[in-house]
């Protein structure tokens, strides 16, 4: 069934409305199966809700989407089963070591105890965890812990990954690590699904969807984004530079 | 299903393992509270400090000050030259109460057949004072009843007998120790305790952590986490029972006269409904500090107030018996009484034991369905 779904993510008009204000205005985009797609706005955009949307965490006002081919309003089991989740909390039981904690998220997932402890070596592997499976995760550093979250989520293989600004409070040399890893992910078929708001981060993604008051605003490769801009001076344009011209474009435009 | 159960169960004795401040609270607050309400909160009233003036000194006068001396109820502690001392006295708290002879005590009873005794008691602790009125009422009574016998002797009749006499025997706790009132009471309290402001504490830790946001992407059902995450509080909670009653039996020589399987039965359904308002708590609160405050404001308060743990229900005002029916605490305590102090069977309090099913199916109903939808995302964020 998701083999056959043609995108790994679709969504169509997807809304959320809290009380009287609205965080997702009807947005509709595509995700191709193995590729990386950053989510990139402002803080308050919208980035999280979309994600926790399609994550089940969150139940849409309005609109849908399908996730690995299952809708997220009726089949979000389905949906639980397929994905990865990892938030800019690096959400770990601190009190819990290395190799308790990924035992744990492999239990909740029905993993079998073989796989668990295979899938346990190559998460410390990818990690950089070797020889401090037992360790409290409560004195790793944010580097480390990030990529033990990661690990935590993907333990389970699953088609989907989405990242809600996973890099956030981690170091430089760290996010270049933590982007190479995501960059194997992809490689090996995933689809990955990151928001940031570090802008040059951006560059790393294949695609972007720019997000601004709950609404698309561009989407296209980073490439495809700079040239839709003119050049002013000797410097090319980055993407903070396309950025800051669409919000300024769209508030000029609805007069907000 | 149930293998998704197992890893929660160890991840949550293993933090409950490390978390060794919090397992010593649970531990020792209960044999705390044990000593404290066994030795130190007494109820009993006894050895009553008491100064009596004597105003006449007559053979009269000493007979009747010999009857509170010779009473374990009363210490004779001062023989008073004047009643100006008994305030000092009093207000020092040296006394509690005070006994005044008058002057013309023999006389006026020779002449009148009538007399009058003062007593002066310390009203700041009410239940005291009323309960040392009693017994001073008895001895004074006692003590007239046997000068009418010995007048009426005197007159040529038949010794004589108080018509209507009494044998009091008091059933089930003879010594009417208070200690074997209250650590039923205190089971029920220790186990608020634990049930439900340890579960509500740990849901919600998982909330603050962004844990549980983790656990709800997941494939687990939210039925499998409750499982999962209330056993280990419910064996915790049976463990310092055990503990509790062993211990009150080793301080206090209180004994369970009934069934222990009852008993067990009554203790789980206590368990259920309090498990059920723990996590009910923790589906409206969204910090520690706020499930903290919320499940000591709806549970240790009632437990301690409206249970009848320490005030006894019956004499309390019509509205507030109505309330103590919102509580699960008064069902608990009433059949724990029924079978630790009384070794009644099902029959005495099959009442309660409905009072608690209907708790625990209201509590539950309204927890998994509040959980249910915050499971489906269908509120927002907290």
């Amino acid at each position: 069934m998701s083999g056959a779904a043609p995108y790994a993510v679709e969504a169509r008009e997807l809304s959320k409305r809290f009380g009287s204000f609205t965080a997702v205005d009807r947005v509709s985009f595509n995700l191709d199966k193995g590729s990386i797609f950053g989510l990139l706005g402002a803080n308050g955009a919208g980035k999280s809700t979309i994600i926790r949307m399609l994550c089940g965490l969150l139940r849409s006002s309005a609109g849908t989407a399908r996730v690995a081919g299952y809708d997220i309003n009726t089949e979000p089991e389905q949906i639980k089963r397929n994905i990865g989740y990892m938030s800019q909390r690096f959400s770990l039981y601190l009190d819990l070591t290395v190799a308790e904690n990924i035992r744990f998220f492999g239990g909740i997932y029905g993993l079998s105890k073989q796989l668990i402890t295979s899938r346990l070596s190559w998460v410390v592997e990818m990690a950089g965890l070797r020889g401090r499976e037992d360790e409290l995760t409560g004195r790793l550093a944010g580097g480390w812990r990030q990529r033990l979250a990661l690990g935590c989520a993907i333990l389970h293989r699953p088609q989907i990954v989405f990242l809600d600004e996973p890099t956030a409070g981690v170091d430089p040399l760290s996010r270049r690590d933590f982007w190479e890893l995501i960059n194997r992910l992809a490689e090996e078929g995933t689809t990955v699904l990151v928001t940031t708001h570090y802008l040059d981060e951006a560059e790393y993604a294949n695609r972007i969807l720019l997000i601004h008051a709950g609404r698309i605003v561009a989407e296209g490769s980073p490439g495809e984004l700079k040239e839709g801009l003119p050049q002013a001076g000797p410097i090319p344009p980055s993407l903070e530079d396309v950025f800051i011209r669409l919000i300024e474009k769209q508030a000029g435009g609805t007069g907000s | 299903m149930s293998g998704r159960i197992i890893p929660i169960l160890k991840k949550e004795f293993r933090q409950i393992a490390r978390d060794k401040r919090s397992l010593a609270v649970l531990s020792f607050q209960p044999l705390f509270l044990l000593v404290m309400f066994g030795y130190a909160i007494s109820l009993d009233v006894r050895h009553i400090s008491l100064a009596i003036y004597d105003g006449e000194k007559s053979a009269q006068s000493r007979r009747l000050a010999d009857e509170f001396g010779h009473s374990e109820y009363f210490d004779l502690k001062f023989d008073l030259a004047s009643t100006q001392e008994i305030d000092g006295l009093m207000s020092r708290d040296q006394i509690q109460a005070a006994l005044v002879i008058p002057a013309d005590f023999s006389r006026r009873l020779l002449k009148d057949n009538a007399c009058t005794v003062q007593i002066i008691l310390d009203g700041s602790n009410a239940v005291s004072a009323s309960t040392a009125l009693g017994y001073i009422e008895a001895v004074v009574q006692d003590f007239s009843a046997r000068i009418t016998a010995r007048a009426l002797l005197r007159l040529g009749n038949q010794p004589f007998q108080q018509p209507v006499d009494y044998r009091p025997r008091v059933w089930y706790n003879p010594e009417l120790r208070s200690s074997v009132f209250l650590v039923p009471g205190l089971i029920g309290f220790i186990m608020i305790v634990t049930a439900v402001i340890s579960t509500s504490l740990s849901i919600v830790r998982e909330k603050e952590h962004g844990t549980m946001e983790q656990i709800l992407v997941s494939p687990i059902r939210p039925f499998e986490l409750i499982i999962g995450k209330t056993i280990p509080y419910v064996l915790i909670a049976l463990g310092i029972n055990l503990a509790v009653l062993v211990a009150s039996y080793l301080l206090f020589g209180v004994t369970v006269q009934g069934s222990y399987l009852l008993l067990l039965m009554v203790v789980l359904l206590f368990l259920v409904s309090s498990l059920g308002l723990g996590i009910l708590i923790s589906t409206l609160a969204t910090t520690q500090h706020m499930a903290f405050t919320l499940s000591t404001l709806l549970t240790i308060l009632p437990a301690f107030i409206l249970s009848g743990f320490v005030f006894p229900i019956r004499n309390m005002p019509p509205v507030i018996r109505v309330l103590t029916f919102l509580f699960p605490g008064r069902f608990f305590l009433a059949a724990l009484r029924s079978i630790i102090i009384k070794g009644a069977g099902l029959s005495a309090f099959w009442q309660q034991l409905i009072g608690l099913v209907l708790f625990a199916a209201v509590t539950l109903a309204l927890s998994t369905a509040r959980l249910r939808r915050q499971y489906r995302g269908t509120e927002g964020q907290a």
